[in-house]
């Protein structure tokens, strides 16, 4: 029992927590604008390698951390634009496209970095983004270390998850995504375009998920390698049922997995090997279904989720 | 402006052009990272053939390579024409290799007769059952089958490598994680001396068979297909919605888990964690190539089979990452996504003023 409890009171695990959320809020984020206005994106785990292999490549061919993270995010826009426009105005089915899209950005990831560094055994690294240094809070004790000492693109996921929530429910905009994810021909009757709201939308939410795989190279490792997204895109889509499409439910929910994935692996090292390792890797997919499960009754799909509109059709 | 008008009944031949179309679309796009990697593209297609067709060594490879392919293309297939979204193969495939392992390596001594059926069932079973959890989940409790099966994929991975470095490892595996050798008897026969080509292929074709008289001549293919185009309609129409999906979804399953068993038990022997390349996922890719249809699925099988075992031997010969193949696949998968659109729709382009009128 003590173990448990100085792991629960260590700065580290809470820093830890936090690190391994924002990728997640990233995603999920991303994920949660798409469905909101009726697109599911199962294309956000090639969007994630995508964006971890493109943001690494920009950054290793001299463009700068920043140029990096816009280079992430304009490749997660590109593989949006095809989901986009496969799913919106052609009206094909979501769920294909987006494991289309998913093997399209995966393998075309991979088969960049291959052709461009043939032969190395020890991936090349680059100088990734350092943890801020704020005043005064960094230095906060406890607090300091677990909270205010992380690298800027997790700041960038806090603050992208208030000004998606001010947008998606203070402004117009987000009421016309809202309202072509409930009830597309509503909007329609308005004047408004459903085919450029979804498609921008998808667009932008893709770009943002991307930045879930650009904090991977660019902020938690310094180095792009197969298979590291390794599942983290899925694990969004179940975090975006769970937090009932809700961006303060979404960071909430990412927040509580990084806590249990980082509990999980201190847990190993102080208890020790006589558990088998994987069975503590297989609790985080577990426990998506387990939340799944628990929220299912009462989920409240965006009504038009998975319907493709047609214009001119009720 | 663009417009779809929806077609009536489609004739096979256009199926196949359109299709073929796709396919060939998707080599054309593939020239372009091809290319870029410095390759000069009808030198590296021609490798490839040869590497796919060029001997019969690469015919037999070819084949060997579509069996888990067919099997796991008919899976997909089966469960999408009930709309059920089983995303699973993979971890289905290992589910069934799993269960062929432990029964084929000494839990049971026979001869052939008896313990390759019971492997094969094994194997089915085990496939069956991994994939009724998210079935039922679906039906009883509303929990969205594309997330549970593709999340169960990785549980199963990590089970399987759970059980390879602990119960079930090779004592004489230099502490490898693999699991003992498949018995003789309980091995699924060559087909050809001196090839890696095996029975698997035959249940593969007999699978495709039994899924297509299911499908076309049987109440419950009839019931699969109505769910399919309109589940609120097949339930008012007194068909029973929950039973069909479970039974789709043990049949999907099933299928993939023969997949699983024909690696281990026709061709690698015993069991690794690294059994499949994502044959999981590329039959999907296979169902979608082959609209559906268990026919379309044996012929879109052996054109992935013939692009991964092609790039393969034309990635040996030219040092360009075999990555390539796997992009060549995913693109067959986007064009014929919208290839469907040709077979669904009239689609004219309209513009102008009159174009206006008329979507008003």
């Amino acid at each position: 029992m003590t173990e448990i409890l100085d792991i629960l009171l260590s700065a580290n695990f809470w820093a830890a927590s936090l690190r391994i959320a924002t990728p997640l809020i990233f995603g999920v984020i991303g994920a949660l604008i798409c469905e909101r206005a009726g697109v599911l994106n199962l294309g956000i785990e090639g969007i994630f390698t995508a964006g971890a292999m493109a943001g690494w490549m920009a950054v290793w061919l001299g463009a700068g951390l920043w140029g990096g993270v816009l280079v992430a995010a304009m490749a997660g826009a590109f593989f949006g634009l095809i989901h986009a426009i496969l799913t919106v105005p052609l009206g094909l089915s979501q769920h294909v496209s987006g494991i289309g899209v998913t093997l399209f950005a995966t393998s075309l990831s991979y088969f960049i970095y291959r052709t461009a560094l043939p032969d190395v055994s020890s991936p090349p690294r680059i100088e990734a983004f350092k943890p801020l240094d704020i005043p005064v809070l960094s230095d906060l004790p406890f607090i300091g270390p677990a909270l205010f000492q992380q690298t800027s693109l997790t700041f960038l996921a806090l603050v992208l998850v208030a000004v998606t929530a001010y947008v998606l429910y203070r402004t117009p905009l987000g009421l016309a995504i809202r309202a072509v994810g409930d009830n597309p021909s509503a909007v329609e009757s308005q004047g408004l375009s459903v085919y450029a709201i979804r498609m921008c939308t998808v667009v932008a939410g893709s770009a943002i998920m991307a930045l879930g795989g650009a904090f991977l190279t660019m902020s938690a490792f310094d180095a792009f390698f197969f298979g590291m997204v390794n599942g983290r895109g899925w694990i969004c889509i179940a975090l975006t049922v769970f937090a009932s499409w809700r961006p303060g439910k979404a960071l909430i929910g990412a927040l509580l997995f990084g806590a249990f994935d980082a509990f999980q692996v201190r847990l190993q090292t102080e208890v020790g090997s006589f558990i088998p390792g994987q069975v503590f890797l297989m609790m985080p997919y577990l426990l998506s279904i387990a939340a799944l499960i628990v929220v299912a009754r009462k989920a409240d799909y965006p009504r038009a989720l998975l319907v493709p509109y047609f214009r001119g059709q009720r | 402006m663009i417009r779809f008008e929806p077609r009536g009944p489609v004739p096979v031949t256009r199926v196949l052009a359109v299709t073929l179309a796709a396919a060939v679309a998707a080599l054309l796009l593939a020239a372009i990272p091809m290319a870029f990697a410095g390759l000069s593209v009808f030198e590296a297609y021609g490798l490839m053939v040869k590497g796919a067709f060029g001997s019969v060594f690469a015919f037999t490879e070819m084949l060997t390579r579509a069996t888990p392919l067919i099997l796991t293309g008919l899976a997909a297939a089966v469960a999408f024409r009930a709309k059920l979204w089983n995303i699973g193969a993979e971890g289905q495939l290992y589910a069934g290799a799993l269960a062929a392992v432990a029964v084929g390596t000494g839990l049971v001594s026979g001869p052939s007769f008896i313990l390759i059926p019971l492997v094969v069932l094994a194997g089915a079973l085990a496939g069956g059952l991994v994939m009724l959890g998210p079935t039922l989940l679906k039906t009883r409790l509303g929990v969205d089958e594309v997330v549970t099966t593709l999340l169960l994929n990785f549980v199963i991975v990590l089970f399987v490598q759970m059980m390879l470095e602990g119960p079930m490892q090779d004592p004489m595996g230099m502490g490898w994680p693999q699991s003992e050798p498949i018995l003789d008897e309980a091995a699924l026969p060559k087909l050809m001396a001196r090839m890696r080509i095996h029975w698997g292929l035959i249940l593969a074709l007999v699978a495709a068979l039994g899924v297509y008289f299911l499908l076309k001549r049987t109440v419950w293919g009839f019931e699969i297909r109505a769910v399919g185009e309109n589940a609120a309609a097949a339930r008012h129409a007194g068909i029973p919605v929950t039973g069909t999906f479970i039974r789709v979804g043990l049949l999907s399953g099933a299928l993939a888990g023969l997949a699983g068993v024909g690696e281990v038990a026709g061709l690698k022997g015993y069991l690794t964690a690294d059994l499949s390349p994502g044959f999981g996922y590329s039959g999907i890719v296979v169902a979608m190539l082959a609209g559906l249809s268990p026919v379309g699925v044996v012929l879109a099988a052996l054109f992935i089979a013939s692009i991964f075992v092609g790039a393969d031997s034309m990635s040996r010969a030219t040092g360009v990452s075999n990555y390539l193949a796997d992009l060549i696949v995913a693109m067959a998968l986007l064009c014929v996504l919208v290839s469907g659109l040709f077979l669904r729709f009239k689609i004219r382009f309209v513009g102008g003023p009159a174009a206006k009128e008329a979507a008003e």
